[in-house]
């Protein structure tokens, strides 16, 4: 009986401070049972909003092996734990339901997408990068040494981590190629 | 900046909560305008003449900061003789070659003296500081995000009363006595009171007890003289003191995580790591003969030698021997250009068969972008990397050209592969952020699927290619099989371990312990280092870029929050801050200082810790050794701030105001009318419009909403973004709305030379018709992020961009564009291809237009 009362809006805001009734007087058992995401998480993982430079940080919450919610760390001295509407959306950017997470395949003047596995693409990918390099392979231009390959061309790395930049360049410099650009030129 | 880099602006606002003055100078009318105390719409492409008034003021009124200048900046050096100004020849500096359309830069150096560039281009002088022969004429230019260093040899003359004909600051102020209030009037659409007053804040917010700070996005890059857009900014800052200080400075806000770090670490074809130049192919170059062209007597770049040896033992390891050159032999050779412009000519001639696109959309985000596309269609393969199915992925299905019948599915034979990407959770790494802070994220979970980072694709792929070439003999092999190519792998991906990485770029010792700053680099192959300027990020073993200190635990410099480069140096060049007895300016503007043994302060001192105030180098000193205890500004041939620039650029030691390639206007300033030596490329999809056409007679800017990024690729799929922001539109004026019948929330066609696309009307008064060179100007505003793909869509602005570039970046200028709009939807199908024809023959475009110098 006591507990029926109590859980009747007038009664509580008659006997509790919240006598306007707009507060905790008014809040139903559902939703006082409700516990934020970030509550139950199971770990919090420090990170960075992979959005523009200003670098605010993020803290990656994560349950059952997901991630459950990406917040603004507020320990960072950058951003005082705030992000802006892309920094807040990186949820549903990790997380939403456009990510593709198949390999896909267009043949030689094929009208639609195939799949392939990650093991044939790449199989196939190294095939034609040592084509590729092999036939736009110089020694030589106008009698100066140039060793190199103008067979294949990369673009892309703001997006990307300095340690992957770093491969990249290390490797297609190592296979001769120099058409090696991102998004700093844009 | 509240726009597109809103949590950064915070600290503006916070600056303005303490008294600051917020100017905003842009345009339109934006969310910064609405919280700045004064914002000043100008025409778009006219910064150059705008800031050259500032200049111009500060000299006149003299109000520059006479001890910082005579001590920390190269105002009283002396000129050589057979320099010529755009005083004296109408617009254009000596050494214009019109044939080659490039500038022989010899005429512009220091009497007595020539200096080696502090970045940019360095090798322009390549015969001259080698006396080598070379047999290939160097087109290639410069890069604008440099690290800076710059060498000089001979005895550099100065006129410390600043009165010699001949010196930076008579030629400087001749230089810019035509920019005048009126002027800035004429060729900005400023009023000349509006500019005063822009003057009077900015100058009295200057000296010792203040400091004014420039901030400017990238948009300052996109145009035919980007370069010197900032070069002006340098002057001012310089002349008014506001260099190596706190709260000074000139901040470019960058548009990616990590666009800083993918130039200092470069996905760029004319660098290597730490902004050591790409070599250029010359006759039998050796290593020593590369260092003594590109590297410096003077300053820190005079250790070049030990930064490029020990990358290449990073890179080459065992392989990399005193006896063969440290494997220098190995790097590929530049003949040229070869920037992702020159790429996409290169697919559509043929000689470039293969792609990698990772995390990049050219298919909208470049300029001209049905001319990326084309060169994709050209292509064998194309590999795109990325979360969902991006229009550089899906062009050959349903791109423009399929729609119009330019292009039928069936014809193209590229091959196209399409693997998912992990995302900044599923992986390790550090970005650098535009402070050049670099900040570690963690992994949180997994990848699903077959999303795996580029980290893991790039060692995978270089793993296979180099097991299916092993064993071969073949000289061109030997780099790639004499790679060190041997990095940890974890989980059941086989995922790269970052860190591992990370170790490498820091670099080891003999010892094979981690090194903790790049002093400790050597010439003699006993340490290794994948980039020099980030040497220390992994001192003492621990992931410096990892430290997470909480703000409140520390002070307002919060040196332990991760790792910015150099040295955890946090503002460059503060040196500067303190005069040149090493007392700070003023206790106001404190932060580093001499106490009598040693450099102190707030923050990491940006010099030799034991030089004092006083020390004069020994005749004959070398590297950083020559640096006086004055020389501030450290990786500077001759220790000094550059208000006039012998070397690095090619396109002129001074800025000067030069038209957009494509203007309504013709220039009020000089006879020559657009950069001489910008750089155009001739193609049937690429024609140019004649200046001051009557067909197109407004004027286009691109930029960034808020709620989008870049090319669309991270927000036009996701719902929040695409509810906030859900179509493409265009900014107009109510003026402009009225003379061409264009109606709120309708549609307008917008066209150049190139092509045509349509926008919703967005009638606003946050766009202004100005007054320039006597008529009234309206401009129209185009938010870059579109494409047809994606939840969010329009079609892309990009579409009507040329491609014009900057001669020393190669950027391509799409802030200010010639345009007319109309009323209504774009023509469909092959009747787009019919309206534009239409346009260009009213404009009586050919091949040849805008092709002129
Ligand atoms: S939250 Fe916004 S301001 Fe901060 S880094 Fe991300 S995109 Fe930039």
């Amino acid at each position: 009986m006591r507990g029926w009362l109590e859980s009747w809006p007038v009664y509580r805001q008659f006997r509790g401070e919240d006598r306007s009734g707009r507060g905790e007087s008014a809040m139903s058992r559902r939703t006082a049972e409700l516990r934020p995401r970030v509550g139950t998480a199971d770990r919090v993982v420090k990170s960075v909003c992979p959005y523009c430079a200003v670098g605010c940080g993020q803290d990656v919450f994560v349950k059952d092996e997901k991630v459950v919610q990406i917040e603004g760390d507020p320990d960072s001295p950058v951003s005082r734990g705030r992000l802006c509407p892309k920094g807040s959306a990186s949820l549903q950017l990790t997380t939403g339901s456009a990510r593709r997470y198949d390999v896909l395949y267009r043949r030689p003047y094929g009208t639609e997408w195939e799949r392939l596995s990650l093991d044939e693409a790449m199989d196939m990918i190294a095939d034609r990068v040592i084509e590729a390099r092999e036939r736009g392979w110089q020694w030589e231009e106008d009698g100066a040494r140039v060793r190199r390959t103008m067979g294949f061309a990369s673009l892309g790395g703001a997006t990307l981590d300095n340690e992957e930049n770093y491969l990249i360049k290390k490797l297609f410099t190592a296979l001769g190629a120099i058409q090696i650009e991102n998004q700093a030129r844009i | 900046m509240a726009e597109c880099h809103p949590v950064g602006f915070q600290w503006v606002m916070e600056a303005k909560a303490r008294g600051a003055t917020v100017v905003h100078v842009d345009p339109r009318f934006t969310r910064t305008s609405a919280l700045a105390d004064l914002h000043v719409p100008l025409r778009a492409g006219s910064d150059i003449a705008f800031l050259g008034g500032l200049v111009n003021y500060v000299l006149t009124h003299e109000k520059d900061f006479r001890e910082y200048v005579l001590a920390y900046t190269n105002a009283a050096t002396i000129v050589g003789e057979e320099f010529r100004d755009t005083e004296d020849l109408d617009g254009v500096f000596s050494g214009l070659d019109r044939e080659n359309r490039s500038y022989d830069p010899m005429t512009w150096q220091y009497e007595g003296a020539v200096v080696q560039a502090a970045s940019g281009e360095r090798d322009q002088e390549y015969e001259e500081r080698t006396e080598a022969e070379s047999t290939i004429r160097e087109a290639a230019r410069g890069e604008a995000h440099g690290a800076g260093g710059a060498g000089v040899s001979g005895e550099i003359h100065t006129d410390e009363t600043l009165t010699h004909p001949r010196c930076v600051f008579q030629i400087l102020k001749r230089h810019y006595a035509r920019y005048t209030p009126e002027m800035v009037e004429q060729v900005c659409g400023v009023p000349q009171e509006t500019f005063r007053r822009v003057c009077e804040l900015v100058t009295e917010n200057s000296g010792r007890e203040r400091t004014t700070a420039f901030a400017y996005a990238v948009g300052w890059t996109q145009h035919t003289v980007g370069a010197q857009y900032i070069r002006t900014a340098s002057i001012l800052q310089s002349l008014l003191g506001n260099i190596g200080r706190p709260g000074g400075g000139i901040l470019a806000l960058r548009g990616h995580a990590s666009i800083q770090g993918s130039t200092d670490i470069p996905t760029l074809f004319n660098l290597l790591p730490g902004y050591i130049p790409m070599p250029h192919a010359h006759q039998n170059e050796t290593l020593d003969e590369f260092v003594q062209a590109e590297g410096a007597e003077k300053g820190y770049w005079g250790n070049l030698r030990s930064y490029l040896v020990s990358l290449m033992k990073a890179w080459w390891g065992p392989a990399a021997t005193e006896d063969n050159d440290y494997a220098f032999g190995y790097l590929p050779r530049l003949t040229g250009s070869h920037s992702t412009y020159e790429t996409v000519m290169a697919q559509l001639e043929g000689t470039c068969h293969g792609y990698f696109l990772m995390g990049e959309n050219p298919a909208v985000g470049s300029a001209n972008a049905k001319m990326q596309r084309l060169g994709m269609a050209a292509l064998d393969w194309l590999v795109v990397r990325d979360f969902s199915l991006i229009e550089s992925a899906t062009w050959w299905k349903d791109g423009p050209e399929i729609e119009t019948g330019e292009l039928r599915t069936e014809d193209i034979g590229t091959e196209v592969f399409f693997l998912p990407a992990a995302a900044h959770t599923e992986k390790s790494g550090s970005f650098t952020n535009t402070q050049r802070l670099l900040q570690w994220h963690r992994q949180a979970v997994e990848p699903q699927g077959d999303a795996r980072s580029d980290l893991w694709f790039t060692y995978h792929l270089g793993r296979r290619i180099r097991a299916k070439l092993a064993g071969s003999a073949d000289e061109m092999n030997r780099p790639l099989l004499d790679l060190t190519w041997d990095y940890p792998v974890h989980g059941a991906i086989a995922e790269p371990d970052a860190e591992a990485v990370l170790a490498e770029i820091n670099g080891s010792g003999p010892d094979g312990r981690p090194l903790s700053a790049y002093t400790e680099l050597t010439d003699d192959g006993s340490t290794s280092c994948g980039c020099w300027i980030y040497c220390g990020v992994y001192a003492d073993g621990v992931n410096q870029a990892d430290r997470r200190k909480p703000r409140t635990e520390q002070d307002w410099v919060a040196k332990e929050w991760a790792w910015a480069w150099p040295a955890n140096r946090r503002i460059l060049y503060n040196r500067a801050s303190a005069d040149p007895d090493g007392r700070p300016w003023s206790e106001r503007k404190a932060y580093v200082w001499w106490d009598g043994q040693k450099w102190t302060g707030h923050d990491v001192p940006d010099f030799e810790p034991g030089k004092a105030p006083d020390y004069r180098p020994e005749e004959g000193a070398k590297g950083p050794d020559a640096l006086s205890g004055t020389d501030a500004f450290i990786m500077q041939a001759d220790g000094k701030a550059w208000l006039y620039a012998p070397a690095g650029l090619v396109d002129g030691p001074l800025p000067a105001h030069y038209e957009p390639h494509e203007s309504p206007f013709t220039n009020p300033l000089y006879s020559q009318q657009s950069n001489p030596v910008r750089q155009v490329i001739r193609h049937p999809e690429n024609r140019y419009q004649p200046p001051g056409s009557e067909v197109f007679p407004y004027v286009t800017t691109t930029y960034r909403l808020t709620e989008h990024h870049t090319a669309g690729g991270m927000s036009r799929w996701l719902p929040y973004l695409a509810e906030l922001q859900p179509e493409f539109f265009c900014e107009i004026s109510p003026e402009l709305a009225a003379e061409r019948g264009l109606e709120h929330l309708g549609w307008a066609t917008i066209v150049t030379a190139r092509t045509a696309i349509e926008a919703r009307v967005l009638v606003t008064e946050r766009l202004t018709p100005l007054r320039v060179g006597g008529r009234t100007l309206h401009q129209v505003g185009l938010p870059y992020h579109w494409g047809p793909n994606g939840l969010s869509t329009g079609d892309a602005a990009n579409e009507l961009a040329p491609v014009v570039l900057d001669p020393n970046t190669h950027i391509q200028e799409v802030k200010a564009m010639a345009c007319d709009i109309r009323p209504g939807r774009r023509p469909r199908g092959p009747a787009l291809l019919e309206f534009v024809r239409e346009y260009r023959r009213r404009a009586g475009i050919t091949d040849e237009t805008g092709m002129e110098m």
